[in-house]
């Protein structure tokens, strides 16, 4: 699990972009072209690299009518997959 | 005009700028015969390119070469290409790359860089790359790039000659700080194929190199990815050509050929079109060379009944060509491939030369 003080960042050279030909939104990143789903806009949509990931879950969790604690884990797995790819960072 | 819906729209486009290049490197992937400065395309029909593909569902550009800092406008088409909302990639050597250059690209908007690499030290890399002196330049290079805070991927293109220095290579990469590196195995089209002999790696090399890539990427996870091309002569089951013929794709060419891959022009009976006389959709839809290779309908034996036909689409045409004496054979690489067995003995005798000498690229 991501610690709760972590910041996501989107870094340099990775971009959130609304693709209107497939009329979906994508991550744009070197080499990689990942399509999201509306949950992972809605996660890459609250990290502006300065929130913690403990506030970004309080946000979606408000948003989403959702339990905080049941969607830090996925919330974690979504970020982890892409630090993981070298296409989101985390700042301490 | 309408589009036929059961054909995807393209993701990437590579744009060759210029078949100019101050290296020279043997395996280079351009044709033998380029095109010549004259005949490139000038600064606004590219961007009027960039901005049909942008248009045509392209999200990623690849600004290539030959040695795309050749071109002089190259911060004005990197401006256009940012302009028509295209992801850009600049593929290059680096020499020609000063920190003013760079800083003008930087605010061109320039995405990304991918740096080559020849070899490890001035001795390989600039007799590989042919050109003296010129390891030194795209350290320097390298270095301003890494301070500008560009996003990096290193390409090492490794072959029987060099692959000693794939263990070095990494390490460089991840002392460059760069996101990801791309390992490639020589692919033998362009220039490369003239160079068989003194390139093939042996079925040793391309074995330890397998190990010595999944051993990387494993210690390396969250620190940079790597992507491999694997010696595709030394396997048992072909590349996945382009991603599909004509599904994922399209190359241009420094005059204005549109290709659906960069080797396609190896291939006799097809014919291309030129972005000076037909709008791009036009001919990534309706385009003979692109609807040749389309679907299923083109595969012989072993493919048509083959499970795997939806993994690779039969492999590389120009490899089928190349080998088979027919585009739309079955991969020589694949293992159900009639020709497979002579494919392994043609890596094998290819691999086992000594002190070939090797076939410069020149440029046009």
């Amino acid at each position: 699990m991501i610690a709760s003080a972590a910041i996501p960042v989107i870094p340099r050279g990775v971009r959130l972009h609304e693709d209107k030909v497939r009329g979906n939104w994508v991550l744009l990143a070197p080499e990689r072209t990942i399509s999201l789903d509306a949950i992972g806009l809605a996660i890459l949509q609250e990290i502006d690299g300065t929130r913690e990931f403990e506030e970004i879950v309080a946000t979606l969790a408000q948003k989403y009518d959702a339990p905080a604690a049941q969607i830090q884990g996925d919330v974690s797995d979504f970020i982890t997959g892409l630090t993981d790819r070298r296409i989101l960072e985390l700042s301490a | 005009m309408t589009y036929p819906a059961d054909i995807p729209a393209p993701i990437a486009m590579l744009a060759e700028l210029t078949y100019r290049c101050p290296l020279s490197c043997p395996y280079c992937s351009n044709p033998i015969e380029m095109a010549k400065k004259e005949t490139e395309l000038d600064t606004q029909i590219w961007a009027d390119v960039f901005a049909q593909a942008a248009k045509l569902g392209v999200l990623q550009l690849h600004l290539s070469g030959g040695e795309p800092a050749s071109r002089r406008d190259l911060v004005a088409l990197v401006a256009a290409a940012r302009k028509a909302g295209l992801y850009t990639n600049l593929i290059t050597s680096a020499i020609g790359l000063t920190q003013r250059r760079l800083a003008d690209l930087e605010q061109a908007g320039l995405d990304h860089i991918q740096l080559s690499l020849q070899g490890t030290d001035a001795e390989m890399a600039d007799r590989i790359g042919g050109y003296k002196g010129g390891f030194e330049r795209k350290m320097q290079a390298a270095k301003w790039i890494v301070e500008a805070g560009f996003p990096l991927t290193l390409n090492a293109v490794v072959h029987r000659q060099n692959l000693h220095q794939l263990p070095e290579a990494i390490e460089m990469a991840v002392a460059m700080k760069a996101r990801r590196m791309e390992v490639a195995i020589v692919q033998f089209h362009g220039w490369a194929m003239l160079n068989r002999q003194g390139m093939m790696p042996t079925r040793a090399q391309a074995e330890e190199a397998n190990e010595i890539v999944a051993a990387a990427r494993k210690r390396l996870k969250g620190v940079m990815v790597i992507d491999y091309v694997p010696a595709d002569y030394h396997s048992d089951y072909p590349k996945r050509c382009m991603g599909g013929w004509g599904t994922t794709g399209l190359n241009v060419t420094p005059d204005g050929l549109v290709l659906p891959c960069h080797a396609a022009q190896t291939i006799p009976s097809l014919q291309f079109e030129n972005v000076r006389d037909k709008a791009l959709a036009d001919i990534w839809y309706h385009g003979a060379a692109f609807n040749a290779y389309r679907g299923e309908d083109w595969m012989q034996e072993p493919c048509k009944s083959c499970d795997r036909r939806k993994l690779d689409f039969g492999g590389c045409r120009c490899q089928a060509m190349a080998i088979a004496g027919e585009a739309a054979a079955t991969d020589p690489v694949c293992i159900k491939s009639p020709l497979h067995d002579k494919m392994t003995e043609l890596a094998h005798n290819l691999s086992s030369g000594d002190n070939v000498e090797l076939v410069y690229r020149k440029s046009p």
